[in-house]
């Protein structure tokens, strides 16, 4: 398929029409047949020598989250650690892509991970629920910047575009998209708020348009997070949005992913619906807490044959 | 003959999928035929009823949710542990007065009769269901739906197939129960929920109070989250009391003319009647 | 490395990951293939009379995996002398009693459902990862449903006192062995009809696996018999003292079946081919529009009597439609059927291979643009990469006669009324499908179509309840539902 140049969907300071015309025009998304397809790739068989390939990839594809409001500098440098060797005992096994924290952990992340590679991604925009000013937001996007964050993770006003308001959803992205310069930008589109798989992919689009790096399922602070039918359907926004504009978009499901084999499934849905080139931690990430110590469990058992206990991974 | 002491059976009721007491920490003995003492059962109380209908109701839309084919293999699984327990109900029936051939007779048309309703799980609306040729281009389909939560006085006999007979056509559009026991012979059904419980039956599907109907009936007449009562089984001096209770919240009220008969228009009692129209065209 | 937990581990950015799926292959051993099988009739296995053998081969590997008896004009005639004998006091059984028979059946296939899978997918080639999931759930699906029908038939067809009709021949296809089996089975049974059935040349060893199910559940001898065979067996079948013959196959046979029966009285329903016009409107759901496309011509390799093998687009969407199709169809994967990651298996038998490579050649002359993907094939078995051809026009072959096999046929429509008149210009009527968001359009367009089946914004999806069959020369009668048992009884006023 060839990949046309760059080419924007939208222009520099599009009307409130154009944006309303643009998320209309995005196909509908049938539910059933999302999920009957996502069912039909959680039956691949993942065996030996591939099943290894996907676990690795899934390590150096985490995005080891803490954010909570009891988050310490003891808790981030633990953290920290972990996500540069998450196995004592195993120095073969790769490091994670980031540490994500709140933006007050921003120095201690920093310090701690050092020149390891790991990154720093922070939230902002007055995460979870994005209800603040809008200056309050910006401004609160250079300070993590500022402080050493590697990447921004922003949520979308929800409340906006769930009332039709897309030209201030899309302002706002931009907006934070300027800020956060050089910092990546993933956007956080909070599907569980969103209702239809039809609203996940117009939101999808609009963040593109907009400028985002990453386009991201959840905060994680609700149910439901990140599932494999929401899942597809960004991914599937990503295609076309390459198809359109040229543009390469990265994904990230965050939350509910506890498994390694939650995690290969979700890989088995990005390699058939993007394919090779979306296969690495620059253009697709797992916001995880949990998840590593279950795929550190599982390489341990591939390695060995047997079947693992918890006790014998760090918890940090 | 060994001196070895059996281990007596508790005998609890049956709500939510587990087996708690009485909140009123009340028991009765169940008798037998000659008036001895066979074991003794809890005795539900209001509050008793309160939890079963909240447990009923919890439980309702997941298993209105669940396909018609599902809902029918769950059945036919209860009816695989019944004929497995058959020796036990026969037992018990006897206790109550029946004669051996008596009670292997109900037993078996209690297993027949689960069987009967599951097949039908998967198929009443296709009979009792239809498209509507209405007068212009629309689409215009009525089914079955399940009217919800419903409340149960079974009859004090027979003391399984009555409870069997009116539980199961209430279960498969996908209504969810509270039955009361008939309590002369409270027995077999307390047993029977042992059996529900190994079944596959979704926890709060079905609730299985002992006790009193006298005391228990008029508190799920009244009860605002009850959709539907079957008075079948029900002593007729209970019936007008109940009716004018019933009437605060609209209940559907249901008696059969036979507590232990089967038909697909019992199932039909307990559906409400959606009407979808959608027009046809470009 | 012995410092601690601060040492950093530096990997370089590794390129991203070229990720291939290891082979994860069902396991064989799961079911023990004899080497020889006799003949199902009286409620054993019996010799032929004709004294003669077929070897089922594998078509995937083309390795034979048993012998099976070529049932001759006198062990047809042993079978329905059988089949006659246990009318009788099966019609008179309680129903309920008939219908705890069934019950217990489906279960026991549900409990062996890998085991017959899997033996499925060597027989015939089909992808374990369909017999699994879609063949064996459906078999055990349709014997419990038409359990439940057995003693309950006075409330089916109002006004109607429905009694069997007796001695049912049932001749049935390779594309579904122990589907069609079910399919046909359960309904005459349930019913209180005894059976004679007669599965498919190439693919004759789940029916004989199931028979041997039927004898564990104590079906009486008699109920149910197997008399396998090619043509002849078949031919035999119809023209045997049988009361009612059930067919599906190819529409050439059904008519000759037809042809047989006339004057005879006996009951027919046929089953045949189709020519399914999948119409995907501009304002579908177009990602899940592409994935129904692909099942409804790939599933199963095309062998299938509903396929969607004609893909009329809305001529508005095309280019982007075809494009996201080519690309979807570059990661089929194609190849060993027992492998769980299978999406495509093999061609059922050399001779379909050669109808399909014949028609597909004649395509390429007829002038269509031809697109299959880059897949490796492997060495041995009888493989057909999926196909596309664009640029098809309604007059082309490839547009017009059943190819059975994994190509689809690709024409273009501009108005909805365009594309009701291509999907009923052709002699077939089984199944057709619509894509389009429009609720109202799906009713208008479903009311115009002459086809049995109408899926809507979904593709070959199957069910006990819900009747299947089809329009004009793709047969007559309906299997499924409550429609589906009239072809079993007969009553005063019917």
């Amino acid at each position: 398929m060839p990949v046309p140049a760059v080419a924007n969907l939208l222009p520099e300071r599009p009307s409130r029409s154009a944006v309303q015309a643009y998320v209309g025009g995005v196909p509908s998304v049938d539910e059933v047949a999302v999920i009957e397809r996502v069912a039909s790739l959680s039956t691949r068989s993942i065996k030996k020598d591939s099943k290894m390939a996907a676990l690795e990839l899934a390590v150096r594809m985490c995005d080891l989250t803490t954010l909570e409001g009891k988050d310490t500098p003891g808790k981030v440098r633990q953290l920290s650690a972990k996500g540069i060797r998450p196995d004592p005992a195993d120095p073969s096994v790769p490091s994670v892509a980031a540490i994500c924290v709140y933006p007050n952990m921003v120095p201690v992340a920093r310090a701690a991970l050092g020149n390891s590679g790991v990154k720093v991604a922070s939230v902002a925009t007055y995460f979870p629920s994005g209800q603040a000013p809008l200056d309050i937001k910006l401004d609160e996007t250079r300070r993590v910047v500022e402080l050493g964050a590697d990447e921004v993770d922003m949520v979308i006003d929800r409340g906006a575009f769930l009332a039709g308001h897309y030209l201030e959803v899309y302002e706002e992205i931009r907006a934070v998209k300027e800020a956060c310069a050089p910092a990546h930008l993933k956007v956080i589109l909070e599907t569980g708020e969103l209702g239809t798989l039809d609203d996940v992919r117009k939101a999808s689009m609009l963040a593109m348009a907009a400028g985002a790096d990453f386009i991201k399922t959840s905060t994680g602070k609700i149910n439901p997070a990140a599932t494999l039918p929401v899942t597809l359907v960004m991914l599937e926004a990503i295609r076309d949005y390459r198809r359109l504009s040229g543009v390469q978009v990265g994904m990230k499901p965050a939350g509910g992913i506890k498994t390694a084999k939650d995690s290969i499934r979700y890989l088995v849905v990005l390699n058939e619906t993007l394919g090779r080139d979306w296969m690495s931690p620059d253009w697709f990430r797992f916001g995880a807490s949990s998840l590593l110590n279950d795929i550190l469990m599982q390489i341990r058992w591939l390695k060995t044959g047997r079947y693992q206990s918890p006790d014998y991974f760090t918890k940090d | 003959m060994s001196d070895r002491l059996d281990v007596r059976k508790t005998y609890k009721l049956f709500i939510g999928g587990e087996f708690p007491r009485s909140e009123s920490g009340r028991s009765y003995p169940a008798l037998d035929v000659d008036g001895a003492v066979v074991a003794r059962v809890a005795q539900a109380s209001r509050k008793d009823v309160r939890d079963a209908v909240r447990a009923a109701r919890a439980a309702q839309e997941g298993w209105a949710g669940r396909t018609g084919y599902n809902r029918g293999q769950i059945l036919y699984r209860v009816a695989e542990m019944l004929e497995d327990r058959a020796a036990g109900f026969v037992e018990q029936l006897k206790i109550g007065g029946s004669s051996r051939r008596q009670a292997e007779v109900e037993v078996e048309q209690s297993i027949d009769r689960i069987v009967w309703y599951a097949g039908w799980c998967d198929k009443f609306a296709q009979v009792l269901g239809n498209l509507n040729p209405v007068a212009g281009p629309f689409f215009n389909i009525s089914t079955p739906e399940p009217t919800g939560v419903v409340a149960i006085i079974a009859p004090e006999k027979p003391a399984l197939l009555g409870v069997v007979s009116r539980l199961a056509p209430v279960l498969v559009p996908g209504n969810t129960a509270v039955l009361v026991t008939s309590s002369s012979l409270p027995l077999p059904a307390a047993t029977f929920a042992e059996a529900l419980a190994t079944s596959d039956v979704p926890g709060g599907v079905i609730n299985i109070l002992t006790g009193a109907a006298a005391e228990l009936t008029p508190w799920l007449a009244g009860h605002m989250d009850v959709d539907a009562i079957d008075l079948t089984g029900s002593d007729p001096s209970l019936v007008e009391a109940a009716e004018l209770a019933a009437a605060d919240n609209v209940k559907r009220v249901v008696r059969f003319d036979a507590a232990d008969s089967q038909s697909p228009y019992q199932i039909a009692a307990f559906t409400e009647t959606k009407t979808v129209w959608h027009p046809k065209g470009l | 490395m012995t410092d601690t937990d601060h040492t950093p581990v530096l990997h370089p950015a590794s390129p991203p990951l070229d990720w291939t799926y290891a082979t994860s292959r069902e396991a064989s051993d799961l079911v023990s293939v004899q080497d020889r099988y006799g003949l199902f009739i009286d409620g054993d296995f019996h010799r032929p009379a004709s004294k003669r053998y077929l070897t089922s081969i594998n078509p995937a590997t083309e390795e034979p995996l048993a012998e099976v008896a070529e049932a001759g004009p006198r062990d047809v005639e042993r079978a329905v002398t059988s089949a006659r004998k246990a009318f009788p006091m099966w019609s008179r059984l309680p129903a309920a009693e008939r219908a705890k028979y069934l019950f217990r059946i489906a279960r026991m296939v549900q409990e062996r459902s890998r085991e017959l899978a899997v033996l499925e997918t060597l027989d015939g080639g089909k992808p374990i990862k369909e017999s699994r999931d879609v063949d064996l759930p459906l078999v055990a699906a349709h014997f419990f449903y038409h359990a439940g029908w057995a003693d309950k038939l006075e409330y089916a067809f109002p006004g109607l006192k429905p009694e069997p009709l007796g001695v049912a021949g049932q001749v049935i296809p390779w594309n579904f062995p122990l589907l069609m089996l079910a399919w046909k089975v359960a309904p005459a049974l349930a019913t209180g009809n005894t059976v004679v059935l007669k599965p498919a040349e190439t693919t004759p060893l789940t029916a004989l696996h199931f028979a041997q199910i039927t004898a564990e559940a104590g079906l009486p001898p008699g109920v149910f018999n197997v008399v396998t065979g090619a043509g002849a067996t078949g031919a035999a079948l119809v023209s045997s003292g049988v009361d009612k013959i059930a067919f599906t196959g190819s529409t050439e046979v059904g008519k000759e079946i037809r042809r047989r029966l006339a004057g005879t009285g006996k009951r027919l329903s046929l089953e045949l081919g189709g020519k399914g016009a999948h119409i995907v409107f501009a304002d579908a759901p177009l990602d899940q529009a592409i994935e129904g496309t692909i099942n409804g011509i790939f599933f199963n390799q095309g062998h299938v009597c509903c396929a969607g093998s004609r893909l009329l687009v809305q001529e508005s969407i095309a280019e982007v439609f075809l494009d996201k199709l080519r690309s979807r169809l570059e990661i089929l994967r194609v190849g060993d059927p027992l492998d769980k990651n299978t999406d495509v298996g093999a061609i059922n038998s050399a001779s379909q291979l050669e109808r399909i490579e014949a028609l597909v050649e004649t395509g390429r002359q007829e002038g269509a643009e031809i697109f299959q993907p880059s897949c490796a094939l492997p060495e041995r078995g009888y493989w057909f990469r999926p196909t596309v051809f664009t640029g098809v026009s309604q007059s082309h072959r490839i547009a017009q006669e059943e190819i059975f096999g994994p190509v689809l046929s690709v024409l273009t429509f501009r108005t909805p009324d365009e594309a009701v008149e291509k999907a009923n210009n052709t002699p077939y009527g089984l199944a057709a499908g619509v894509w389009t968001t429009k609720g109202s359009r799906i009713l208008w367009m479903a009311d115009r179509l002459r086809s049995g089946v109408v899926w809507a914004n979904t593709y070959n999806k199957f069910d006990p309840a819900s009747p299947f069959g089809g329009y004009k020369e793709s047969g007559f009668g309906r299997e499924g539902g409550r429609h589906g048992l009239l072809a079993y009884l007969k009553a005063e006023g019917m």
